[in-house]
This record gives C-alpha cells, sequence and structure tokens, in this order.
C-alpha cells in the first residue's frame, strides 16, 4: 500500500527548515522567543557583568531556578487546560508545614514525612479539582480562594511567624551539596544514551510501519548541540568554585532530580493517551468530550499533578532556605505563571510543553540574577520581569490569532 | 437496488417536546452505498430525526431496524457501536493537535503504554488516500491551519477511520466557499461508492442534486416526499419542502 499523503517527515534538511519556517510564520513559536531572549539576556549580562559567567554564579542560578522551574512545571498541567492555579504555592507551604511537623515535632521518619507532603498535595489538587471539573466552580477563584485560606492554615499549624529549621541533612543536600565530578557525568552519560535512544527506537517504528523519516543529520544536529551545551556545564561545574580554602565544586544535587521530572512529564504528555487527552480537553473540550474522552477526570489528575509537583518545588525551597516558614510558597506563585508564559506556554490552553517553563523560568531568573549583579535598585526588577511577561503574553495572544487565520 | 436490505430502516417514529409534536410518523430506508439527503424547513424535525439515530435523544415510539435488526438507540456510544457516526456543523475537532491525533481522539493506538504514533499516522494517511483526499500536504498538519473544507474532510475521514456503516452529515457544505464544496461533495459521493450509507442534510439544493441518490423531505414532523434524485427535479423539491405539494398530488 503506497502513502501518497506527506507526513511532513520526508524532504531534505532545507524543506525541513523551510517547514519550520513556515509553521513559525502560522503562529506556531514554541520556546523560540524565549530560547531566543535567553541567549540575549546571557550575552547581555556577561558583557555588563565579569561575575556574570563564571561557575560560581552559574551554580548560584541553577539552585536560584529549582524552585521556579519545579512550580512552574507543575503549573503547565493546568494551564495546558486554560485553568489556574494560584494555591500552588501556598498548597506546597501547607505540605511541608506538614512534613516539619512530623519530622521535627513528632520524630517521625523524614522519608514517611516527605509521602505524607506529597499526599497532601496530592489531595489538594485533587479537592481543587473536584470544585472546578465537577461542581463548575471556575479555578480562579477556587485556587484565590484557597491561596488565602491556605495562608492562615500555614500561620495556624506552624504558629505566627513560626520558622522551623530542617534537621534532615539529605534534605539540606539537595540545593546545598554537589554531586561528585564522576556521578556528574555518569548522569550526563546515562541523559545522553537516553536521548539519542529514544531518537533512534522512534525513527526504527517508523521506517517498520513504511513512513518516512526526517534526515538524521537532523537528530545529530540536536544530539551534539546537547552534548556540547551538557558537557561543557558538566564540565565548568566541576571546576573549584570557592573562594576560600574548602573546595566547592561538582554538578547541584537539584539538577538531576529537575531534569529526571522534566524527562517523565514530557514524556507522559507526549506519549500517553493522558497527556493526548490532556490536550484535547485543553484545545476544545466539547470535541474531546464527544470523542468519548472523561474530561472531567482529566481535569482533577491535571490539577493532582500540579499540587503533587508544586510539594516537590516546596522541598527545593525549604532546602535552600534552610528552614520551613509559615509564609512559605506565597510569593512565588505568579512568578510561576509568569515562567510558564514567557516559555511560550498559552493561556489559553491546549498549547506548551513542559520544556517551555523550564526555559521561561531560566529567563525570569536570570533577569533577576543579572539585574541583581548590576546592583540596580530591586524596583528595576520587578519592572523588567513584568514587561517581559506581557511581551511574552502578546506573543501567545497575537501567534494564536495568526494561527487561528492561517488557512 | 431495491431487493437490498436497508442499513437504517426506521418505521412509525414519533417524538414529542411537551405539547409539541416535533416528528409524527416518520418512515424512512437508507441504503449503503446510496446518498440521502435530508431536505426540508427550519423547523420541520430533521435535527431532531438525526439526533434519534446518533443516539443522542430517543425517539418516543416507532421502530429502528439497523441492518434488518430491531435495535434501541439508547446513547451516542451505542450509536457508534454500531457504526453510525454524526459530523456535526461544528466539526468538533482540536485545533491544537493534528490530523493524525484528531483523527485518532478517543481512540487512539496503544503499544503498552505509550502511544503507537507511526501505526496511527500510517492508518490516517491509508484512510485519506482510500478516499483520494489530496488537499492535505501533511498528516501532521495542526488541524488550526487547515482551511474549512480541509476540516471538513478530516472530520469526514475519522469517521471512515471508525469503521462507520452510516455516517450522517449535518450541513456539511453550509460555511465553505465554491471549490471547497465541490470537494466536499466529491468526498460524499467517494464514501458512498466505497459501500457506507450516507445521511446528508442540507438546505442547499444544488448539492443535493449533485450528490444525492434519494432525497427525502421533511414537512412538519412528516415525510411528505421520498424521491430517487434521478426521478425528480428542482421545483419539485421546492414543492414538497414549501408544503405546497404532498405526495398524493404526484400520483
Amino acid at each position: 500500500m503506497s502513502v501518497t499523503i506527506g507526513s511532513g517527515h520526508e524532504g531534505n534538511v532545507r524543506e525541513q527548515i523551510s517547514a519550520y519556517k513556515s509553521r513559525l510564520k502560522g503562529g506556531e513559536m514554541g520556546a523560540l522567543p524565549s530560547v531566543l531572549s535567553l541567549f540575549v539576556l546571557v550575552i547581555l549580562f556577561s558583557a555588563l557583568n565579569p561575575f556574570f559567567f563564571t561557575q560560581g554564579n552559574f551554580a548560584n542560578l541553577l539552585t536560584q531556578t529549582a524552585t521556579l522551574m519545579m512550580l512552574s512545571m507543575a503549573l503547565v498541567f493546568v494551564i495546558l487546560l486554560a485553568e489556574i492555579d494560584l494555591s500552588a504555592g501556598v498548597t506546597s507551604g501547607v505540605a511541608m508545614a506538614l512534613f516539619i511537623l512530623m519530622t521535627n515535632k513528632g520524630g517521625i521518619d523524614w522519608r514517611l514525612s516527605i509521602l505524607a507532603g506529597l499526599a497532601c498535595g496530592i489531595a489538594i489538587g485533587a479537592t481543587i479539582g473536584f470544585f472546578v471539573a465537577r461542581v463548575g466552580v471556575p479555578s480562579f477563584v477556587v485556587t484565590l480562594g484557597l491561596f488565602l485560606g491556605f495562608q492562615g492554615l500555614q500561620l495556624a499549624l506552624l504558629g505566627d511567624g513560626g520558622i522551623y529549621r530542617i534537621e534532615v541533612p539529605e534534605i539540606r543536600a539537595i540545593m546545598n551539596d554537589n554531586l561528585p565530578a564522576v556521578l556528574g557525568w555518569s548522569f550526563f552519560i546515562i541523559a545522553m544514551v537516553t536521548m539519542s535512544a529514544l531518537g533512534f527506537y522512534d525513527r526504527r517504528v517508523r521506517s517498520r510501519n513504511g513512513l518516512a523519516n526526517r534526515p538524521i543529520s537532523l537528530l545529530y544536529t540536536k544530539l551534539i548541540v546537547v552534548a556540547v551545551v551538557g558537557a561543557s556545564l558538566v564540565a565548568l561545574l566541576n571546576t573549584n568554585r570557592s573562594n576560600s580554602i574548602k573546595e566547592i565544586s561538582g554538578v547541584p544535587i537539584v539538577v538531576p532530580i529537575v531534569l529526571t521530572i522534566l524527562f517523565l512529564g514530557t514524556l507522559l504528555l507526549d506519549r500517553t493517551r493522558f497527556g493526548r487527552h490532556l490536550y484535547a480537553v485543553g484545545g476544545n473540550p466539547e470535541a474531546a468530550r464527544r470523542s468519548g474522552i472523561k474530561v472531567v477526570k482529566i481535569r482533577i489528575i491535571a490539577f493532582m499533578l500540579c499540587s503533587g509537583l508544586a510539594v516537590i518545588s516546596g522541598i527545593f525551597n525549604a532546602s535552600r532556605v534552610g528552614a520551613v516558614e509559615a509564609t512559605a510558597g506565597k510569593a512565588i506563585v505568579l512568578s510561576g505563571v509568569a515562567a510558564a508564559v514567557v516559555g511560550g506556554v498559552s493561556l489559553f490552553g491546549g498549547r506548551g510543553r513542559l520544556i517551555h517553563a523550564g526555559v521561561g523560568a531560566l529567563v525570569i531568573a536570570i533577569i533577576d540574577n543579572g539585574l541583581g549583579l548590576l546592583g540596580l535598585p530591586a524596583g528595576i526588577n520587578f519592572l523588567v520581569t513584568g514587561g517581559v511577561l506581557i511581551m511574552a503574553a502578546t506573543v501567545d495572544a497575537v501567534s494564536r490569532n495568526r494561527s487561528s487565520t492561517t488557512r | 437496488m431495491t431487493t437490498q436490505t436497508p442499513i437504517v430502516e426506521l418505521t412509525g417514529i414519533t417524538k414529542s417536546f411537551g405539547p409539541v409534536d416535533v416528528l409524527k410518523g416518520i418512515d424512512l430506508k437508507v441504503y449503503a452505498g446510496r446518498v440521502t439527503a435530508l431536505v426540508g424547513d427550519n423547523g420541520a424535525g430533521k435535527s431532531t430525526l438525526i439526533k434519534g439515530l446518533a443516539g443522542v435523544q430517543q425517539y418516543d415510539s416507532g421502530s429502528v431496524k439497523f441492518e434488518g435488526v430491531e435495535t434501541q438507540l439508547p446513547s451516542a456510544r451505542a450509536a457508534a457501536a454500531l457504526g453510525i457516526e454524526v459530523v456535526y456543523q461544528d466539526l468538533a475537532l482540536c485545533e491544537n493537535l493534528d490530523i493524525v491525533q484528531n483523527m485518532f481522539l478517543g481512540r487512539e493506538v496503544m503499544t503498552g503504554i505509550t502511544l503507537n504514533e507511526a501505526q496511527m499516522e500510517f492508518e490516517a494517511s491509508k484512510t485519506l488516500t482510500s478516499l483520494s483526499v489530496r488537499t492535505v500536504k501533511s498528516v501532521r498538519q495542526k488541524v488550526a491551519s487547515l482551511s474549512g473544507g480541509q476540516r471538513q474532510t478530516v472530520a469526514i475521514a475519522r469517521s471512515v477511520l471508525r469503521n462507520a456503516k452510516l455516517v450522517i452529515l449535518d450541513e456539511p457544505t453550509a460555511a465553505l466557499g465554491v471549490a471547497q464544496t465541490e470537494q466536499v461533495l466529491n468526498l460524499v459521493r467517494r464514501l458512498a461508492d466505497s459501500g457506507v450509507a450516507v445521511i446528508i442534510i442540507s438546505h442547499n439544493l444544488a448539492d443535493v442534486f449533485k450528490v444525492a441518490d434519494n432525497i427525502a423531505v421533511l414537512y412538519l414532523g412528516k415525510m411528505v416526499a421520498q424521491l430517487e434524485s434521478k426521478n425528480t427535479n428542482h421545483l419539485d423539491v421546492v414543492q414538497y419542502i414549501t408544503g405546497t405539494r404532498s405526495m398524493g398530488d404526484q400520483a
């Protein structure tokens, strides 16, 4: 059986590039604007301040970004449904309050306490999902209500101005310790092997089904770019970045954790039935319903994933601060939404990937970090971040209009 | 042709909403490989008749035979299980997904817990090719980038992919330009020629005469005429639709 309709996978490199260009013109921008601004920002700040492009600052930047990146990735699951979770930050705060009370006051094993925190987050997500999907209360209102209510709950749990030190060394290590050089390289190699294996496996399945593949040079190029960037980062981070006698080197432990969650989440969204249905519900709930998709169930699971992953960002935050505070998670949630939007996740639903949230979080963190290094007044930072967010949302709206008129 | 068992045979179908009788004893036979046009003015009962067949709404009384067997259509799922697919006017496609993803939405082909994209892409291409669809460049295009006619094509191809025996099209050309209407009508013809029974609702009699084998005319909840399109003409059909003529006049 010959198949005459093109899949877009055939054709040489030049045709692939022109196809990509026409997709861009059609409004499918993806992460391109944010990746470009990432480059511009790195070059700009490197030129303005010699300390910016140093391994010390890079390690700093990665740990600064991790919490935001995790929260932003969590939010992607609900933003894809054109919903919002304003309570994601304080949900993580409540879960961490539960964790710290269990370990510090209750003397319960920290692993068990972490699981309890995660379960608490997922239960909160299920509750939000129930009110939004089953009852039909707008998610903005449900989660705004929880945003206010949970601040009170945090105070009630931890006491006025309550701060509890994290006593568990494993939790402190996430943001403050680094992988030994060998482990850093091992993780890099595992990541590269996994990426290559997936790439070649997909090609093999396609040709077994008699379908054309993209030129293999595109896959090689992608792998080489990732390998070069990854290897330089690992090499850079493995050198000593300490100013004192004690050596500090290695990839921060949080980096492989975030990358693993990013990888698994992307598999879930791109390669499972749940992921496909999530995008469908985000794109056109009525069409999804008529195709037999259980829309309510998909919505509830999305909120559970969001809250559960938000708890992980809460763990990162607690690890970095070294303590759990009654105000944890209150300020960060809007930055999380901003990071997702800056990265190219559409607030209208149905468009965006986890990696977009990651890139967006990096952009926001670099603005914060770079402007901080320049010693500018703090107000400037907010102004710039706000401006970038509005620009990103505008790009989203314009490209959405364009893609629905490109015929 | 006339000795063939109809795919669907409706007898004495009635439906009322409160005091309003919308369908007053409808008889209709639909055959495989033939396009049956359902025409009638607004409020004649076309949509109500179709919704019953789609399983979205139940008839009050009357018998539905599918392939000669008495059947109930209690839900859309039951209708789909028999092989009845409806392509609604608003098409119900997800613009953010591509053609393959839309065609397999809700019925994805899996390998273990992962989607089998390659097989779905192959089947989708095969289906489109079998319908001689050449207007789409790539089956991996997002639906957002397709024209109205191409979207209609995707929606129809989706029903074919689901092995539909009866495809019901609700005003498939209503929003289309001249060239696109032509494409969609050709597609409808090929669909019927491949052995599928097609019911097409349309207000456009030019389209109806171009594509339909049979024309069934509803007037205020009654089936006033069932004609073979080659034995009738535009004027007759208009008179049936407007109620200025009934089956008795023809005799």
